[in-house]
């Protein structure tokens, strides 16, 4: 079937109740999107469908025909990162990072439908993810950090 | 690991001239790391890990080309050794510290240095390889003087290259020749003035970062070699159980199944795919009869059950002072039940065999260690086994790690040549897992005649074991259900003064009598070993709630009274820097309630000392941490930011624990086995800011800091709790229904 990943077309071969998690890390080899339940329980597999964060370790392929997905990989690379990306190296919101590519991609689905949401609203849109390092005061800057980048970009090219 | 550091480390091998030619990671003279050096006249000890491997160029190597290579035996478990380990490099190097490359734990590549633990990686090889860089600086110095004709003192280092006088520059690739850097370290090393720092002590960006937030290959996850399939085991349902019967016809046929293996008890299966994979795990699971013994205790009746178990009793501290007079007695009883380590990726590893030797790739805590026991339950020689370390998710201890490594060299071993991933479930990590040993603690204490001191502090601590790693093959869940098992190895204590169970049982305060027993629980209910600061979460959590109930009683400042009792300048130093940042005593909002706590990580680590504001909701026993402000003395700083990462995740991890966390089980079973039956903190319980103030110490030795946040942060919450409600919380996990049951509303 063909998948729509990161913006580029994507013919697999795959059982369509394959879970979406399995085929980006095994069949597109892309490392991002994580293990960590396998049962929708901790966001480390969080993934962007159409826009909307969705845990990929419980949605099989057969529901995603047609739908745009994008993963971590489809922000920006480690020379020219997303404003998301760039603020959690800014904020240096990692320890063991297993967790981040997940919370990311939420906080992505946030940036695009709500980009000024305030503090209370990060935490609540961030709930399902978890961390187990604590590095959860980092995300929250980062978070906040992104929006300003964006902010700031945005005024950059409008002025 | 990366497969960047898979290129770099084939770049590594593949070098020829110095680097490969001097490589020497086997420590002197004989095989074993624990023999010392034989140099003949007794020398001072040499730094760090330099004692059991004093070749400089154990850890470091410098090519033709001039690379810069540190090789460490500690692994990077997220708390940024990797970077820390380069910046004290670069510093004693005088070079770039973009341009030091670094290996970590590696059975191939770099010195046995054991466990990445219990805070030592700064202490151990931090030390040894500011130490190595220093001298190897001072070689390079003294061969480029050579080639100039010049004294050595008018050489200058900048930039990877010595300077001579006249401008002449001779960079380190020019000037290291085969045997140059072999040579065994000094006991004094010529250490840069700590003023002269500019990498060393500055915030430096971790260099594992841009990796992780950009789906570099970062974990061992990640891996995906040539030819690799997909492994997964079937555990048993409880401990102990014996697989009776499986039929697996109908599991082979499956698609993509390439092979079921069966030893024992032990079954597991292998896929070309990785859902193949899970589905045939499934189906296997389903097809398998076990007989069930195990015995679980009743959860409820734990603390009774401890105090009820043989105890090996050892006087860890006994210091007998005048008569206390007739002052104040308190008495308190605290519990805690057993802790999850709950890393977020379960664990996971790659393992191939080729016909006599078999490589592992893992995220163990020790790749040495977990090598002798993989060689040992295969029954191979350990030469012919490697363990590479490769990071996974974060593993505060003792997780499923050294495990999945054993898991993934049993399939491997009956798959040869193709390498075989072995991923770990959710529900297997939860309910495999060694947990943090569930602890009681019995305290009491006199206040003197004037009532506002401590005359007497009677102390004892009831545990297992804290360590339950290999060891030897015993010690991994795989060996002890192979056809022929390995049993594990009969639990031993930790000793004082690091101690297990007892570790920071000691008070630092200063008390005219003190004793205090350490009560080693040989019988293991559950399956336990290191979790996190060990015993230190939960002594620290009871020394420093009992402070507060003292403080109480004597009608004093919980800080002011710490300080009454606190004779080391640095405890006091923390303890004030914290306290000031805070505003203490301040003023708690009705429902709020500030506490303090402080220690002294192992009483020889690192000191921490933690003020939080904590806010209760009387509805419904909800307790949230508002705001916390640390304070850290680890020594010489080497990456201040990341010191406070691993504070602030300190804090948050231990309220996490303090306030929710509880392995549950049936009387058969463990029952704990997903985030929805074993609930961690959220982003809503997250505090509203967590400042960490780092206090440095230039030109001290290293304390590592890694575990120093845990024990305080429980305390100052449940003091905290205390202040809020009025009501003193004794038994872990301070959990909303206690709260709730407790202020009666
Ligand atoms: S791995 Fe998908 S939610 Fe946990
Ligand atoms: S950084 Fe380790 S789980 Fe979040």
């Amino acid at each position: 079937m063909k998948l729509d990943i990161n913006n580029r077309q994507h013919d697999v071969d795959v059982d369509p109740r394959t879970p979406l998690l399995y085929v980006l890390r095994d069949d597109l080899k892309l490392n991002a999107a994580k293990f960590g339940c396998g049962l929708g329980q901790c966001g480390a597999c969080t993934v962007l469908v159409d826009g909307k964060p969705v845990f990929s370790c419980v949605t099989p392929l057969a529901l995603l025909a047609g739908k745009k997905i994008t993963t971590v990989e489809g922000l920006g690379t480690t020379d020219n990162p997303a404003p998301i990306q760039r603020a959690f190296i800014e904020e240096q919101a990692a320890q063991c990072g297993y967790c981040i590519a997940g919370m990311i991609m939420r906080a992505q689905a946030l940036l695009l439908g709500n980009p000024h949401a305030d503090d209370a609203e990060i935490r609540a849109w961030l709930e399902p993810n978890l961390c187990r390092c604590g590095t959860h005061m980092r995300i929250l800057r980062a978070v906040r950090r992104a929006q300003e980048l964006i902010k700031t970009a945005q005024t950059g090219a409008a002025g | 690991m990366s497969n960047d550091l898979t290129i770099s480390r084939r770049a590594v091998l593949a070098g020829t001239g110095a680097l490969i030619f001097s490589f020497s990671a086997s420590p002197l003279p004989a095989q074993d790391a624990a023999a010392p050096p034989s140099a003949s006249p007794p020398a001072p000890p040499l730094p760090g890990s330099l004692k059991q491997f004093p070749y400089l160029d154990s850890w470091i190597r410098i090519d033709a080309g001039g690379s810069i290579t540190v090789c460490t035996g500690k692994a990077e478990l997220g708390q940024g050794i990797k970077t820390a380990l380069s910046q004290i490099a670069a510093e004693q190097l005088d070079a770039d510290f973009d341009k030091v490359e670094i290996i970590t734990a590696d059975t191939a590549l770099t010195p046995n240095e054991g466990y990445t633990a219990g805070s030592h990686s700064l202490q151990d090889s931090g030390t040894a390889i500011l130490h190595a860089a220093a001298q190897v600086r001072q070689i390079l110095i003294a061969e480029a003087a050579k080639r100039a004709a010049m004294p050595p003192e008018r050489m200058q280092t900048q930039r990877a290259a010595v300077i001579a006088p006249d401008g002449r520059r001779f960079g380190y690739g020019d000037l290291v020749s085969a045997a140059l850097l072999h040579v065994q370290a000094a006991p004094q090393s010529p250490l840069k003035a700590p003023s002269d720092y500019n990498i060393m002590g500055q915030a430096q960006q971790r260099i594992d970062i841009p990796a992780k937030v950009t789906g570099g290959a970062a974990y061992v996850q990640d891996l995906r070699p040539d030819g690799m399939v997909h492994g997964r085991v079937v555990r048993p349902p409880s401990y102990g159980a014996t697989l009776t019967d499986v039929d697996a016809a109908a599991i082979e046929k499956m698609p993509g199944v390439v092979k079921v293996v069966r030893d024992g008890s032990f079954l597991g299966v292998i896929a070309e795919r990785e859902f193949q994979a899970v589905e045939a795990m499934r189906a296997l699971a389903a097809a398998a009869h076990w007989q069930e013994t195990a015995k679980l205790p009743d959860g409820a009746a734990l603390p009774a059950l401890l105090l009820g178990l043989p105890s090996q009793d050892t006087a860890v501290f006994d210091q007998h002072g005048p008569a206390p007079g007739n002052g104040k007695t308190l008495s308190a009883t605290y519990t805690r039940p057993y802790v999850s380590h709950g890393s977020i990726g379960p664990s996971c590893a790659v393992a191939r065999f080729d016909g006599d030797a078999l490589t592992v790739w893992t995220h163990t805590q020790g790749v040495y260690p977990d090598r002798d026991a993989i060689a040992e339950m295969l029954r191979m020689p350990k030469e012919k086994v490697r363990l590479t370390h490769a990071e996974g998710s974060g593993c505060y201890g003792h997780n499923g790690a050294d495990d999945a490594a054993a898991d993934a060299a049993v399939l491997a071993r009956a798959l040869p040549g193709r390498p075989v991933r072995v991923q770990w479930t959710r529900e297997q990590e939860h309910a495999w897992e060694p947990y943090g040993p569930a602890m009681v603690v019995k305290v009491s204490a006199s206040l003197d005649a004037t009532g506002r001191k401590i005359a007497d502090w009677d102390y004892g601590v009831w545990s297992n074991t804290h360590s339950m790693r290999p060891g030897g093959a015993g010690a991994l869940l795989a060996a002890q259900s192979l056809a022929q098992p390995f049993t594990p190895p009969p639990p031993k204590p930790i000793p004082m003064p690091e101690g297990g169970g007892d570790r920071n049982s000691i008070p630092l305060y200063k008390f005219p009598s003190a004793r205090v027993v350490s009560r080693f629980l040989p019988t293991m209910p559950v399956r336990v070993s290191a979790l996190r600061a060990l015993g230190g979460y939960m002594n620290v959590f009871c020394i420093e709630s009992f402070m507060d109930e003292l403080a109480l009683a004597a009608g004093a400042d919980p800080v002011e009274f710490r300080l009454q009792h606190l004779d080391d300048p640095r405890a006091r130093d923390a303890v004030s820097t914290a306290a000031k940042n805070f505003g203490w005593p301040g003023k708690a909002a009705p429902g709020h309630g500030n506490g303090f706590a402080f220690a002294r990580y192992k009483n020889l680590a690192a000191y921490c000392a933690i003020a939080c504001e904590v806010e209760v909701d009387r509805e419904s026993g909800r307790a949230r941490m508002v705001r916390a402000v640390a304070a850290v003395d680890s020594g010489q700083v080497v990456n201040p930011d990341g010191i406070k990462n691993q504070i602030e995740g300190a804090i948050l991890q231990s309220t996490s624990w303090t306030l929710f966390e509880n392995v549950t089980f049936d009387h058969r079973r463990i029952t704990s086995v997903d985030w929805a039956s074993y609930p961690i903190l959220r982003f809503s319980d997250v505090p509203d800011a967590v400042d960490v103030h780092v206090i440095d110490r230039p030109g001290t030795p290293f304390l590592g800091s890694g575990e120093a946040g845990q024990g305080p942060a429980a305390a100052a919450v449940a003091n905290a709790i205390a202040n809020a409600t009025g009501k003193r919380f004794r038994d872990l996990p301070i959990s909303r229904q206690r709260i709730k049951t407790a202020i009666g509303v």
